[in-house]
């Protein structure tokens, strides 16, 4: 029974019944109710239990304000912690109190509250501070409450980003927001005018006022028809405008978009210029058990009475200290709540709002100094401000007013500064930090006549004002109170975080006395509702405790989000496997068909690890794949390797630059290897570059520094050399190849068909040649990553697959064989070749890798030279690739420490990989060690958690050291 | 998200560019350089609170590395477009 429903009136529409369940009790409500005035409707009043010490709470406001009611939905829309007042009500909601078990009549954790005067602020880091906080934070936070985050992820739809750009976004559709895009739309200009309800209006949706001699929503309404019919307008309700960053950068949460599949889009807005039009935020008053239920806002209670035709009580007794209560007084009596009185902390309340309510009682430089009732307020006491015995008003309703803090929390994310104002005792915006500016009640004009002409003003920019329309409104006046003097039992400054006015003074006695620093005590501020009712009082009673006007106090800063954000909404559609995409080669799908395990190997290549046979373990797939290459053939794809086309006069010179070794004096047709450092002297890659012609080269990267050494060259060229000719292409993807490698590798390229000779002669180690390979263009290449014989054979994208396919035909007599990146991580271990991050890493320089020689003494400069020889001139012990052969023979975990004796010692060392080679049928590994080349032979100590394995120091190759199969 | 002015692509959003850090002093010679010299040239980075020259590229763009003279303070960008040589 919607009990408290009012006859008529409001935005409802009460021929579309909605029903909806709250702590599993069923109500209905209307289409265009919140849950929360749907609840009110039903003559629910408690609602929920609070965050510390689960006192019974009510509704308190009306929109994102709402400190005390947080819901938690159920089902299909679960999400928790939604403030009650900004879930749209709708067929079928389910929801359900934080806080509070099993139900808020009923909660077991109620019994804090006998408890409530040993939890004082900071009570959790001075109590659960020993070993230390966090083996306790898990069972606080859950008798803490807050709602549980969805185990899975919405059902259906999905999350949306998209960017926009605007000469004028204008945050906040209420009548500042309204006038200025209107006339900055007239004008021509690209206006996004975005607002977080469900309608156009802000205030004026709550209060009953005229405009030009008719209801403001008339007015509203042929605003907004006006907008829509401009095409350089974009007009978003239910749009949150949540973050403003550097540059003008706005976020937009758009949580109802026109297209159903859409569960939020955030909008990335870059604006020429922002106007805050954002309002202003009604402030509580801060007096003994303020927060029991019934206890209300004073622009809530206003709203429900008017917009959504509810009566939150019978009987009400308002406390105020500004006009504004006064009109809400009115609208009060309107709907037929009987106001039993008025309390004006003010000596003298103005006659202009004593006139809006004729006849009823004012009870001037009084104060409610507490509430009565339990689970809602049943009585208040009211007693003169300046002390005096009180009396006891019956009352089943309390409508608060501390007066309006503009909302300037746009305003300050954009470091705009905030000055003091002591009309208006409130923060307003002050010198802007980007192009921004504020409006209507954000910027402090609190009556409507002053809102629509800023906006417009706003809007013009400068240009000719348009009429502005005329309006009725009381005039505003307000005395600061920050906190009642004389209050009776806890006086909550923060409602969501139960911060009360003992905890702020506790917090300033115990020496945190700057308000950044009691909000991080108390927690007074923080939470879902970033203390929008409560902020400004704890500044206020901060400043009355240290005899400091608030100015002096200042705020805390206001940060992103305005309201909470879902991540969905953040991370659009940037979710699972597209939130960050693997690379494909054109046989990954070949691989997936032939039962390859893929895995990502740098750079978001996804590679073949190795390709499990029937019946073999994972060891036995890896050493089947090394005898394959050591004793017949194998084949795998090298595609992912980094690869840039080179060209221009200066090339040359530009890699003697870049690389240890001279590379300028390169013969066209060959192939050197290269090292290249940081100017540091740090390792950065290594590869091999190719001389295609005179001025055209081909340089390969490991595959995952390819982008990062592009970066570098483009830099180095850019900023060092942009006079010389040199053009760098990325060719990673342009050039795929099969690399066919094994003793028998020649004879499967002459199964294949090549117009290309392939003899050692011809066609030697670190040469090259272009051609064909089984009738498909190609160039062929005398690398070896394997140490055996291999030709890696580069064909188009395109040809990849086809060739592959005929390569493993015609080699199916040599047993060929696909191999994966665990056989050629074992392969390339057995013959010292290097891997990035395993064998070089921060402090390596090419002498400690026994590449001494790839260093250049002819060449003046290069990248690194002077830093490597630097560090050399030093006389500190350098770490050295040795090999290493564990004794007895076991596998030696990668990173292995290695210390003097296996002792527990300073480290000289350690395992870089460790292999199991089909050669020596053993473990092998190499190792980075403390003068490394001067200990070969000697047996060093793994020292690990299960034991010390000894192992003897080796060169740092165990297979063919001469390099003949490689040269075959 | 910053907007970086880039001298072919106009004005860009941050997420195009990758950072390449503050504007170090031209590469002095390496041999005509005392070790404290070249020490200092690759250490020390400027890092003031501040306008401070930094280079950015343009790689999800055109390419380009630039600079911007950027208030480490506000992110504003103080002077630029300009390229980087």
């Amino acid at each position: 029974m919607q009990t408290d429903r009012l006859d008529n009136g409001g935005r409802i529409d009460r021929t579309k019944t909605l029903n909806f369940t709250f702590n599993g009790r069923p109500y209905q409500g209307f289409e265009g109710d919140t849950l929360a005035s749907a609840l009110l409707a039903n003559g629910v009043r408690l609602t929920a239990r609070s965050f510390k010490y689960h006192r019974p709470r009510g509704i308190v406001g009306s929109g994102v304000e709402e400190p005390s009611t947080l819901v938690e939905l159920l089902g299909d829309d679960a999400s928790g912690n939604r403030p009650v007042t900004t879930v749209a009500l709708r067929e079928g909601l389910a929801a359900k109190s934080v806080n509070c078990w099993p139900s808020p009549e009923l909660d077991v954790g109620a019994i804090n509250q006998m408890f409530a005067r040993f939890l004082p602020a900071g009570f959790y880091y001075k109590t659960f501070k020993w070993p230390n906080w966090h083996l306790y934070e898990p069972f606080i936070r859950k008798a803490a409450g807050l709602a549980a985050a969805p185990a899975e992820p919405p059902k259906e739809g999905h999350f949306e980003n998209r960017y926009a750009h605007c000469d004028l976004l204008i945050a906040g559709a209420g009548p500042a927001g309204l006038m200025a895009a209107l006339v900055a739309g007239r004008a021509g200009q690209r206006v996004m005018l975005v607002d977080e309800g469900s309608e156009p209006g802000g205030s004026l949706l709550s209060r009953n006022l005229m405009i030009d001699g008719k209801p403001a929503m008339e007015w509203v309404r042929s605003v907004s028809a006006e907008l829509a019919g401009l095409s350089n307008v974009r007009h978003l309700q239910n749009a949150t405008v949540w973050g403003y960053r550097e540059h003008n950068f706005v976020m937009v949460n758009e949580r109802e978009p026109e297209q159903p599949s859409i569960l939020e889009r955030n909008w990335r807005v870059r604006a020429g210029q922002v106007l805050c039009a954002t309002g202003a935020i009604e402030r509580t008053l801060v007096f003994g058990n303020n927060d029991r239920p019934g206890v209300m806002l004073a622009s809530a209670v206003q709203t429900y009475v008017n917009r959504y035709a509810v009566r939150p009580g019978k009987r009400a007794v308002i406390f105020t200290n500004n006009n504004s209560a006064y009109a809400v007084a009115a609208d009060m009596q309107a709907s037929g709540i009987e106001i039993a009185a008025i309390v004006d902390s003010r000596e003298n309340p103005p006659e202009v709002a004593r006139a809006s309510v004729p006849g009823v009682e004012v009870l001037s430089g009084q104060v409610i100094t507490t509430t009565h009732g339990r689970r809602r307020v049943r009585a208040v006491t009211v007693a003169p401000a300046k002390g005096g015995t009180g009396r006891k008003i019956t009352c089943d309703l309390v409508t608060v007013s501390g007066g309006w803090n503009p909302a300037v929390h746009l305003w300050s994310q954009s470091r705009g500064t905030l000055a003091y104002d002591q009309a208006l005792s409130t923060f307003r915006p002050d010198k802007a930090a980007q192009s921004a500016a504020s409006a209507g009640a954000a910027d402090g004009h609190l009556v409507l006549a002053e809102a629509l002409r800023s906006g417009a003003e706003a809007g013009a920019n400068g240009g000719a004002l348009p009429d502005i329309p005329a309006s009725d409104d009381l005039d505003y006046a307000v005395d600061p109170l920050w906190q009642v003097e004389q209050a009776s039992g806890k006086a909550f400054l923060d409602m969501q975080n139960d911060v009360s006015v003992d905890d702020v003074h506790l917090a300033l006695r115990e020496g945190y006395d700057n308000v950044e620093h009691v909000k991080r005590y108390t927690t007074g501020g923080m939470g879902i509702d970033q203390g929008k009712v409560g902020n400004i009082n704890i500044i206020g009673t901060v400043a009355m405790q240290k005899g400091l006007p608030l100015d002096e106090v200042g705020t805390t800063t206001f940060r992103a989000p305005y309201t909470p954000v879902s991540f969905g909404a953040i991370g659009g559609i940037r979710e699972g496997s597209v939130a960050l995409p693997y690379r494909h080669t054109p046989v990954t799908a070949w691989n997936l068909a032939n039962g390859a395990f893929m895995y990502e190997s740098g750079a978001r290549w996804r590679r073949p690890g190795y390709f499990p046979r029937a019946g073999e373990a994972f060891q036995d797939t890896v050493n089947r794949e090394c005898r394959t290459v050591r004793n017949d053939v194998g084949v795998y794809d090298g595609s992912p390797l980094g690869t840039f086309e080179l060209k221009g006069r200066d090339v040359g010179r530009f890699l003697d630059h870049l690389y240890t070794n001279v590379m300028s004096n390169l013969k066209v047709g060959r192939a050197r290897y290269g090292l290249m450092l940081s100017d540091d002297g740090l390792v950065m890659d290594d590869g091999v570059a190719l001389r295609l012609s005179q001025d055209r080269w081909i340089i390969s990267t490991s595959t995952g520094h390819a982008d990062a050494i592009n970066g570098h060259m483009e830099e180095i060229l850019q900023t060092e050399f942009p006079d010389w000719n040199v053009f760098i292409t990325t060719v990673t993807s342009q050039w795929n190849n099969a690399t066919i490698c094994g003793p028998k590798a020649r004879e499967v390229m002459q199964a294949l068909g090549t117009d290309i000779d392939i003899s050692t002669e011809a066609l030697p180690f670190m040469a090259f040649a272009e051609g064909h390979v089984a009738d498909i263009p190609a160039r062929v290449v005398r690398v070896s990553f394997t140490g055996e014989l291999s030709f890696e054979v580069n064909v188009a994208p395109r040809d990849l697959l086809r060739l592959w396919q005929r390569i493993l035909e015609v080699g199916v007599p040599f047993g060929i064989a696909p191999i994966g990146s665990e056989a050629n991580h074992v392969l390339r271990v057995e013959k010292g070749f290097l891997s990035l991050g395993h064998e070089v890493d921060g402090p390596i320089d090419p002498f400690d890798l026994g590449l001494g020689w790839a260093m250049s003494k002819k060449k003046a400069d290069y990248l690194g030279k002077r830093s490597v020889a630097l560090r050399r001139a030093g006389t500190s012990n350098r770490r050295e690739l040795v090999g290493v052969i564990p004794e007895p023979d076991r596998m030696i975990p990668e990173g292995g420490p290695l210390t003097p004796g296996g002792e527990k010692k300073p480290t000289e060392g350690f395992v870089t990989a460790c292999v199991y080679s089909t050669v020596h049928d053993r473990w092998v590994g190499l190792a980075l060690l403390e003068n490394g080349h001067s200990r070969h032979g000697e047996t060093v100590h793994v020292r690990l958690n299960d034991g010390v394995i000894p192992a003897r120091v080796t060169p740092p190759i165990h297979y063919d050291a001469g390099g003949e199969r490689l040269r075959s | 998200m910053m907007n970086i002015p880039c001298p072919f692509c106009g004005p860009r959003n941050e997420a195009e560019f990758a950072f390449g850090g503050p504007v170090k002093p031209r590469r002095p010679d390496p041999n005509a350089t005392s070790d404290d010299e070249w020490a200092d040239y690759l250490t020390q980075v400027p890092n003031p609170l501040g306008p401070v020259e930094e280079r950015w590229w343009h790689v999800k763009g055109c390419g380009t590395w630039l600079s911007i003279w950027r208030d480490t303070r506000t992110h504003d960008i103080v002077e630029g477009p300009g390229n980087a040589d």
